[in-house]
């Protein structure tokens, strides 16, 4: 995969959104491990640049379907920082007010339809926003996201099989982060690369190495890039690994120590943040005003959502129906 | 408004029809619905060549991706009808409607909503000998979904009226046909009728017994007020019409009248809608009945295949009329 050639302001924002996502990930990983915050939280640590090379692939307009494992993928779709961490902790001040939670947060305003806590099923839905975008004749593209253990269900292949034939404009990235929850991949599945699922359906399949956002980027945009004009669906399987286990308390005992201190050596974020130094068209105080810029937006977040109430008991029968008339109580 | 006699299947293509015809959102999903199949049993025939095999989409066998696209496809702003050939092919897909289409509009505390459809039928009843996979009766199941509304008619007209509504709701909806009612006639308004979701329907009034039932329980629930007549028993007859939500003002207002309450359905007895309809009658109205109220179910069996034994199963006529008699005599159930 052709590398290295995007524009410095790409790269600008592929690190300002990894920057972004690295600090969510501390906070919340420091609040729950300490008591501060009371919460369920499945640690992206080590898969920014994944979700920064699609969310700055991806156009406003376009949608994206993502996982429990998501904030990353929200935040390179641009949700506001707030609305996040009142999803995760349940406040009132949440869009969800409370009833949506880490596995289940959906930001229409920023092209997130739906995260999933059910391993696999957010793949038909995205074929079915796919769907409407074709029928709407309009040049959205849907993404969708997903780990290595995804595609092992049911639904990946009937959706894949589905997104082939009618030749959708949808990307389905898979984040391979080398462990389905507590199993490693080549413990449940025969094949080498994810990608090779592709050539089932006819469609195209990639494997990038995930860690490296700028061939991500370039992956992601020619798969965006297909799907926009008409080419049909793509499979992307980026190569990454998950830093903090499956959620946040993990013990990890399941992982070689090998196996962990070459993924924390291959941490794509101080590995991005060296070339793009290296690279000569960034300097250190450029990077680090990025950081500190982060850092203050996750705090101001954190403060405002921790000041917040919990929704009131009254609210609990809100939203089951549209008309809640005759249902019962 | 003028009608016409018809078939159910015939009302609910006609119903298809109309809606595909009143709103460019309307979109059919499903295995074999386009022509020249037009559907196993043959509902969406003629449709597909009428709106086109984009609105009128043929999928794989993929339920879970049926009804997944289904999902997405509405939170594009699409009113998705969905057809699962059988009720027994929902537990392939169900994770869709559970998990996603019911509390979509919950978990987003409104922002997202789910104007779907799931069209599937139970065969149970049939007599085909079509086995313990093609025969199950299952609408409890769905009516533990808090989101969800379950629909299932017993008439033509209804059918109609019953999947207007369903098709336009702003909630999903699981309508259940029954493949033994698909050949039944009935007048049917050819003009848009929707038919309100929890609105039962008292098909014949009567003043000593309430007998309860919807889908094709009902058939057997008329044809025992009708034999009961010439025993002196006046037995009115409610249709739930829907069974998520239940219109339980209807019944209660009947059972407080005649003081005895039978409820009938295809469903196993055990835990089937009948045990929500008894128990709510009983906090309700204890003090005010006559007897015990009864239910009359299916037997807690797989369906068999030999028609002996496949009859057995299902609740008969004679279920509901011995039943209606000791309830008469405020004698108290024997559980078999």
């Amino acid at each position: 995969m052709g590398v290295a050639t995007l524009s410095t302001d790409v790269q600008r924002r592929i690190y300002r959104l990894m920057a972004r996502m690295k600090a969510v990930d501390d906070r919340l990983t420091k609040g729950i491990l300490s008591g501060e915050f009371i919460a369920i939280y499945f640690s992206h640590r080590g898969q920014e640049g994944v979700a920064a090379a699609l969310g700055a692939a991806l156009r406003e307009t376009d949608q994206l379907v993502t996982t429990y494992r998501g904030a990353h993928d929200h935040i390179g779709k641009g949700i506001p920082l707030v609305d996040l961490f009142a999803e995760i902790m349940g406040k009132e001040i949440a869009p969800a007010k409370g009833k949506s939670g880490t596995m289940h947060i959906a930001s229409p305003e920023t092209g997130v339809m739906l995260s999933t806590g059910m391993v696999g099923s957010g793949i038909p839905v995205a074929v079915g926003l796919a769907l409407a975008a074709q029928l709407d004749g309009s040049d959205r593209v849907v993404a969708v996201s997903f780990g290595d253990g995804a595609t092992n269900t049911g639904a990946f292949h009937e959706a894949a099989n589905m997104a082939a034939l009618w030749n959708l404009p949808l990307v389905m990235v898979c984040q391979n982060n080398l462990y389905a929850e507590k199993t490693p991949t080549d413990h449940t599945m025969k094949i080498k690369k994810i990608s090779a699922r592709a050539t089932a359906y006819d469609i195209v399949g990639v494997t990038v190495n995930g860690n490296d956002p700028d061939e991500t980027y370039a992956a992601m945009s020619e798969a965006v890039e297909r799907a926009r004009s008409g080419g049909g669906p793509t499979l992307v399987e980026a190569l990454t690994f998950r830093l903090r286990g499956h959620a946040i308390g993990d013990d990890m005992v399941y992982i070689p120590k090998e196996q962990l201190a070459e993924a924390e050596k291959n941490d794509p974020y101080p590995a991005y943040r060296q070339r793009l130094i290296s690279s000569g068209a960034f300097s250190e105080d450029e990077l680090a005003a990025i950081e500190a810029e982060a850092t203050a937006a996750v705090n101001a977040a954190v403060k405002t959502v921790a000041a917040a109430e919990f929704p009131a008991v009254e609210t609990l029968m809100e939203h089951v129906y549209a008309n809640p008339e005759k249902a019962p109580a | 408004m003028q009608e016409q006699e018809m078939t159910m299947l015939g009302a609910i293509n006609l119903g298809l029809d109309q809606a595909l015809a009143k709103d460019g959102k309307v979109l059919l999903l499903g295995e074999d619905i386009a022509d020249p199949a037009g559907g196993i049993i043959g509902v969406t025939k003629g449709l597909s060549t009428k709106y086109g095999a984009d609105r009128v989409r043929d999928t794989p066998i993929s339920e879970a991706a049926i009804l997944g696209a289904a999902v997405g496809a509405a939170l594009a702003g699409y009113r998705p009808v969905a057809e699962i050939m059988f009720v027994d092919l929902m537990p392939i897909a169900i994770d869709q409607l559970l998990n996603h289409a019911a509390k979509m509009r919950f978990m987003t505390a409104g922002r997202l909503t789910q104007p779907l459809t799931v069209r599937t039928a139970t065969l149970g009843g049939m007599g085909m000998g079509n086995g313990a996979t093609h025969n199950q009766t299952l609408e409890a199941w769905f009516m533990h979904i808090p989101g969800l509304k379950v629909v299932m008619p017993s008439n033509a007209a209804d059918a109609k009226g019953l999947l207007t509504t369903a098709i336009f709701d702003d909630d999903p909806v699981l309508f259940i046909e029954t493949g033994a009612l698909y050949g039944a006639r009935s007048s049917v308004p050819l003009g848009e009728v929707a038919i309100p979701f929890g609105q039962a329907n008292v098909v014949r009034p009567g003043e000593d017994v309430t007998i309860i039932s919807y889908g094709l329980g009902l058939t057997q629930a008329v044809a025992a007020a009708e034999a009961l007549v010439a025993e002196g028993i006046s037995a009115e007859v409610i249709d739930l019409r829907t069974l998520l939500p239940v219109d339980f003002p209807t019944v209660l207002e009947s059972v407080a009248k005649t003081r005895r309450a039978v409820v009938v359905h295809y469903a196993t007895r055990f835990a089937g809608p009948g045990a929500e309809i008894a128990a709510a009658i009983q906090e309700e109205l204890f003090g005010q009945l006559a007897a015990p109220v009864v239910r009359i179910g299916a037997r807690f069996t797989p369906v068999p295949q030999a028609p002996t034994i496949e009859a057995a199963a299902y609740p008969n006529v004679s279920d509901v009329t011995d039943a209606v008699r000791r309830v008469m005599k405020g004698v108290r159930e024997v559980v078999s």
